[in-house]
């Protein structure tokens, strides 16, 4: 569960960005978590549903995005779409593939309010 | 330069970016650098006050990005002080601890003067902490109470630790010791999953997996094994007993990180140490790099296949690009 410390990064950087730029409430947060990028989407948000009550994140709608995972395939040269580490290329069947994509784990923006 | 404002800082700090949306009237921008204010730098060039108060805070930050910045301290710290730092990750109960009492024995005839020291992660207790104490190496143990991994302060904490209760009589800010060179060895929670994610500062991951457990764990926990430089198959000594396909085993370990080195060792016997130690001599600076086999993987080959390739298909286009200009 490193879900729930990444939550902590999470509320943290809000809390941070809510001093530094002064706003009253948060309404909405939009992440992106790629699919290689080691966390489960379903494990942080519920995380940071719990984490929620009593914080800048209370009643605020967060949005999680799923970069796809992306590889490059040594053996075909080129780019191919990934699920999970360890799966073949889905055009040659091999395993030389370098990922490439879906390994953001990042805060993208958020809309606040100054009421 | 930067995607937001740019401007040419690249620099961390200068990630947290502030602006409303393009085209709405009542855009402000916020100079990260000095907290100057620019209003009406949007699309309106004016603002207008009451008149939308919701805005958007774009911060494209990294969620790990405090971690990453600590860690990147503890990697400079590690540096200055000669030290080559390894996070030893596995399951709870492969033989990471036997192992590194092992080492720590076998270091003091192979290596007398190189200096060894351990950061012990776990939930509770202080027992590994101890085991390593009695070798006669400084430890210090690290309880993470609910937690399910090592960050990286917790490590520059430890470091700090275990400086103050360095009795070798050296200056904790004297970066020049006598001796070059020390070990650390950072042993990890019990955990195939979580600590994958964080970057400690260290020089590189090394997952231990040992015989008594399933052989198929490289693709069950991909992450793990696809962020470690190494993994050591521990307990071989325990093969004739258990049913574990070492062929198969790193053939999956190959397929979610096809440069991952490996090392087969039963830190009981001692079988398979001196390859270990080596490769440590490695690590610690004695050639980058370490190679297993001195010919070229097949990974490396088709790899050098494909750079020549683009590389005709770089001259062609070349010849092309010039004979269209001459004409």
């Amino acid at each position: 569960m490193h879900e729930a410390s990444l939550a902590g990064g999470v509320l943290q950087l809000v809390e941070d960005t809510a001093v530094s730029e002064g706003f009253s409430r948060l309404l909405s947060l939009r992440l992106e978590a790629g699919q290689l990028a080691g966390v489960d989407v379903r494990a942080l948000r519920f995380a940071l549903e719990s984490l929620a009550p009593g914080t800048v994140l209370d009643g605020a709608q967060i949005e999680i995005e799923e970069p796809p995972g992306q590889a490059w395939c040594m053996g075909c040269g080129q780019t191919v779409a990934i699920a999970q580490r360890g799966d073949a290329c889905p055009a040659c069947g091999g395993y030389q593939l370098q990922p490439t994509g879906g390994m953001e784990l990042r805060v993208i923006d958020m809309q606040v309010s100054d009421d | 330069m930067c995607v937001v404002c740019g401007c040419s800082d690249n620099s961390p700090a200068h990630a947290r970016h502030i602006q409303t949306h393009a085209g709405e009237a009542g855009v402000v921008q916020v100079n990260p650098g000095n907290g100057d204010l620019h209003f009406g730098a949007g699309a309106a060039r004016v603002s207008v006050p009451g008149m939308s108060q919701a805005r958007a805070i774009k911060l494209e930050t990294d969620i790990l990005g405090a971690n990453n910045r600590v860690a990147q301290q503890n990697r400079g710290h590690f540096e200055a002080h000669g030290v080559t730092a390894l996070n030893l990750v596995s399951s709870p109960g492969s033989g990471k601890t036997t192992l590194l009492c092992a080492t720590i024995e076998a270091l003091k005839t192979h290596a007398p003067s190189l200096r060894v020291a351990v950061i012990e992660g776990d939930q509770q207790t202080s027992f590994d902490a101890d085991r390593i104490r009695a070798t006669g190496a400084p430890a210090i143990q690290v309880n993470t109470g609910k937690g399910c991994h090592l960050d990286a302060p917790m490590v520059s904490e430890a470091f700090a630790q275990l400086h103050s209760h360095d009795d070798h009589g050296h200056d904790h800010h004297d970066h020049h010791h006598d001796d070059a060179h020390s070990l650390l060895f950072i042993e990890n929670v019990g955990n195939l999953v979580c600590p994958a994610v964080w970057d400690l500062g260290e020089a590189a991951k090394v997952a231990i997996l040992s015989v008594t457990e399933g052989e198929d764990k490289p693709l069950k926990y991909p992450d793990m094994f696809a962020a470690s430089q190494l993994m050591i198959l521990n307990k071989t000594d325990l093969l004739p007993q258990v049913k574990f396909d070492v062929a198969r085993c790193i053939e999956l370990a190959r397929r979610v990180n096809p440069t991952i080195e490996i090392l087969q060792l039963s830190a009981t016997t001692g079988e398979g140490m001196d390859a270990w130690l080596h490769w440590l001599d490695h690590a610690m600076g004695h050639g980058h790099h370490h190679h297993e086999e001195p010919a070229p993987s097949a990974a490396e080959a088709v790899l050098r296949d494909r750079v020549e390739q683009l590389e005709a298909e770089l001259v062609q286009a070349r010849a092309a690009l010039s004979a269209g200009t001459a004409l």
